[in-house]
Formats: structure tokens, sequence, C-alpha cells
């Protein structure tokens, strides 16, 4: 079986762009992902790309094959849709599909255009991710279910609204560098504790923001990056998925996500690493909440343990396992579709060392954890630096 | 939004529309397999197990709020009844979310007794899933 490397990503800038189309937005990450990989696009076997709301907010379905022609591809192309996992799963199945020998090469990716629905619309069109007839006609957002986990973990395991506060204003301060983030702008806890609520206990500096953006990432198998003489240095050894009831009240637990430790456990098993040798994560923080659910389901910390991580400095820039160095969907922003490739962005360009925190990742392996509904559905990917 | 017919009326959703017509009269169930897991309908496999034998239960009369949040910011279906309580309440063989209404949120607290039952939204007009704490 071939290894998988990450021979070259590319980012839009995350942010307001409302009137930019999620083709054009692709066209733009892709480019600048050829342009890093020196791969030729006619090497291109197959397009794996993520999307969730596009009907909603461009009136498109059927846009594997429209991403393709954005990005000057003769492949076939298949959109992935898994709500706010789906460019996690494109990567997952993209990594399958080079160790399987189906292509030597493959394009991953992501986009989606969110801001020209206004927050309303984009409320209701992301509440499609939860169960229609006994979440969204109840009236709950997607606000809503992550604060209903809040509350339930807080009420289970102890935590307060100071703590996630102290999660906001790490990621604030490590998206201060990165010229793609959509914040790059510091916050006070007493910002974050005196904004306004969304759903109790949930603020508005709890909740990532209303994003543009795209992702891509080319894949080589190792054969290829050898014959081509590439570098690319960081290669994804593990990968893992995990699924669960579709809503919260069919789950066993609500203050915890077993999808995501499922997803983990595979992950490191695939890389042959446990979860103390992960030097830095990129996690999905769609919600303060969500990121101490997901230090715990990668396990560097016990249930009802991961809560105080960010206030006791342990996944701070200077911490002994640094978490979101991008600034994670809080700061940096959350494209829903094309979140799960841009955290392998993020990483392969921290491990790489090319990253303006690069000098913040304490070691050569990496995890990123990519999140669809309430955790519903998770992709987990390690990468590692492979000379 | 979902579900309309030409004539815009919302089409029923045989098994969820059942059991709040239920609820609605007093007769609330849930679906139990020979495993004893509950769920909500429709279902022709249990969620948990894979069982196809499965029966209808009553519903028990009252559940106990698992957990519990003000929602402040609501889709477009719901803007004219924020500021409202989302919850979820333990019914024993399953779990409900739905809106609770007859006590302050401020008096509201996990483990207070809900009954379920059927009401409107103010915005649409449409049925929604009530949690009842008076």
């Amino acid at each position: 079986m071939t290894g998988v490397r990450v021979a070259g990503v590319g980012l839009t800038h995350f942010g307001k762009h409302p009137e930019r189309t999620g083709r054009d937005l692709f066209a733009e990450a892709s480019n600048r992902a050829f342009a890093d990989a020196g791969v030729d696009r006619d090497d291109v076997e197959q397009l794996n790309y993520g999307n969730f709301m596009g009907e909603l907010s461009e009136h498109q379905g059927h846009q594997g094959p429209l991403m393709a022609e954005a990005a000057g591809l003769d492949a076939p192309a298949t959109r992935y849709e898994s709500a706010c996992a789906s460019s996690g799963v494109a990567v997952r199945e993209a990594v399958k599909d080079v160790r399987n020998g189906e292509a030597d090469v493959v394009l991953v990716g992501g986009a989606e255009r969110m801001n020209n629905l206004g927050t309303a619309g984009t409320t209701e069109a992301l509440a499609i991710a939860a169960d229609d007839l006994y979440e969204v006609r109840a009236g709950m957002t997607f606000p809503g279910a992550y604060a209903l986990m809040a509350k339930a973990y807080f009420d289970r395991y102890g935590g307060d609204k100071e703590d996630l506060a102290a999660i906001a204003v790490k990621n604030h301060d490590n998206a201060l560098e990165n010229e793609y983030a959509q914040f790059q702008r510091a916050i006070s806890v007493e910002e974050a504790l005196d904004a306004p609520m969304i759903a109790d206990p949930l603020g508005l500096y709890d909740a990532c923001p209303i994003t543009d953006g795209a992702s891509a990432a080319v894949l080589v198998s190792d054969e290829y990056a050898e014959e081509n003489d590439l570098d690319a240095p960081v290669s994804i050894t593990g990968t893992g998925q995990g699924g669960d009831k579709m809503a919260l009240q069919d789950r066993e637990y609500l203050a915890r996500t077993p999808a995501a430790e499922d997803a983990a456990e595979e992950a490191y098993d695939d890389a042959g690493i446990g979860p103390q040798d992960v030097s830095v994560a990129e996690v999905h923080d769609c919600f303060t909440i969500a990121e101490v659910l997901a230090l715990e389901a990668l396990d560097f910390y016990a249930p009802g343990e991961g809560i105080g991580a960010a206030a006791r400095g342990e996944t701070t820039r200077d911490g002994d396992r640094p978490v979101n160095l991008s600034g994670g969907l809080k700061a940096k922003g959350h494209p829903v579709g094309a979140t799960g490739t841009s955290q392998v962005v993020e990483m392969t360009r921290l491990l790489r060392g090319d990253h303006p925190n690069s000098d913040a990742v304490p070691g050569d392996v990496g995890v990123t954890h990519n999140a669809g509904g309430t955790v519903a559905s998770t992709t987990v990917h390690v990468l590692e630096v492979e000379e | 939004m979902s579900d309309q017919n030409a004539d815009d009326e919302r089409v029923r959703d045989d098994g969820y529309d059942d059991l709040l017509d239920a609820i609605e009269s007093g007769e609330g169930f849930y679906i139990e397999c020979p495993e004893g897991h509950g769920s909500l309908p429709p279902r022709r496999v249990c969620p948990h197990c894979g069982a196809t034998e499965l029966e209808e239960v009553p519903l028990p009369e009252s559940g106990e709020i698992e957990t519990f949040t003000t929602v402040h910011v609501a889709s477009p279906e719901f803007a004219d009844d924020a500021p409202y309580v989302t919850a979820v309440a333990d019914f024993g063989g399953v779990r409900l979310t739905g809106q609770v209404r007859g006590v302050e949120p401020e008096a509201l607290e996990v483990g207070t007794e809900v009954t379920p039952d059927v009401g409107e939204s103010e915005t649409a007009g449409e049925r929604v899933l009530i949690l009842r704490a008076d």
C-alpha cells in the first residue's frame, strides 16, 4: 500500500465575500494548491469536492463537474456532502483511493458561499444538517443545539462561560498573523463574556462567524512524488471516520461525541500512533464548547477534563499541545464545505514550517478533526512529517 | 418550508404528524423493539439494534428536562417566537426535543417535570412540539 503525500495546498481568504461565487472561490484555492504543488493539472485523475448548502445559497446542485471545470481539470469529479464535515470526508475518500491504487493524483477541497444569505438565511440553511422533523420543527437552531450540549456538559462535569471565553481568546490570538483568517483581531475574556447571547450559555464570541471561502490540496502517491521529484514532506498517515444518531435527543451521550471518539481511534490505529504522540491539532470549534468535546474525543483529555485546557494554557501557542494555531473555525472562519480540507491545508503548512505559527509547533505529528452537524459525522486525519 | 404541494399547504409526514396528532389528543406513543429500545416514528427498523418487530407503546405522561437553552437568534421560521426555550426531555424510552412553555426560563432547571403537548409557532403558525412545565 502506497503512502499519501500532500503535494500542495491552497486557500482563499476566509471572510465576508457575499458577491463571490463558489466556482470563483474554488478556482482561486485550487490555483494556489497547484502552484504550491508543482503538479501538472493533466496528471489529476479525480476531484473530491466538499460542499454543504450550495442548493440553498447558490441554487446549484451537481457541483462536482462545475468545480472540476473551474479548476481547469479534465477529470471525473464527485461532490461529498456531510454537513460541516463535507470536505473532511472528501479527503478521507481521496486518501483511500490513492492508497488502493485507484489514483496517483487527486485534487481535494471544498467551498461554501454563505454571506449572500444573511444571518437569518444562514441560520435556516445550516439547520438542515439537523433532523428536520424532530429538531428543526421544534425550533432548534445550530447554536441552540450546541448550547444544549454545553449546558449538558456543565451540568455533568462542571465548567463555565469563562472557560469557554478562554478558548475564544486563544483562537483569536492564533489568527492574528494568519492572512487567510476572517478575524485578525485579539479579543479579551471580558469582551467575550459581555457579547450578546445567541443561545444560552453561548454568546456571539462562542460562535464561529459566517464565512465565504474555499480550500484545496493536491494529494499524490509516494511513487508519484518520487518520480516527479516533488518537495512534499508531509504525509497523511491516518484516516478515520465515525457516525452517530442524527438527532441529539437520540444519542447515548449529550456531553460526549462518540462519532469523533471512533474516528480518532481508527485514525490513530491507522497511523500506528496514540494520542500521546500528537504534537498539534486543528479541531472543529464551530462553537467554543465543540473544541472541548473534540479534545476529549481525541483522547487528549478524559471526559470532563478538557474544559479548562485553554484557561490553563495547555492548548495555547506556548502550551504543551497547541490547538487551532490557524485560529480555528472561531477566528479563521468556517466556510462549511471548505473547512475539513482547510484544516489539512493549515496543518500541512504548520508542519512544513511555512505557516506564520509554525514556530509554535512542538513536534512532527498533527491531527485534524472535522465534525458534521452536532457531531453525527466526523473525520479525523493524522499528518506527519516524513522527509 | 419543506414538503409543500402546489397549493402551498404542507403535506403530512406520516409517522411524525401521526405522533403529533396522538400527543394532541393525550395519547402519545413511541416505538419499541423487543430489546426495549425506544425510538420515534416513522420507523421500520430499530435504530439501536436493527430489530424489525416494532410496536407502538404509550408515551409516559411526563418527562424530565435533561438540558435546555434560551434561543435568542432564531431562523426566519421562528423569528417572532424568539426568545424561546428549547429543551431535550427524557421520557424513559425516548427523549423529545421541544419548546418549553408555561414557565419562566429563570425557574427552569435540569430535572423539571414536563408534559408533552402540541402548540403553534407565532411566526409561521406551524405545529410545534411543546414541553409544558405548568
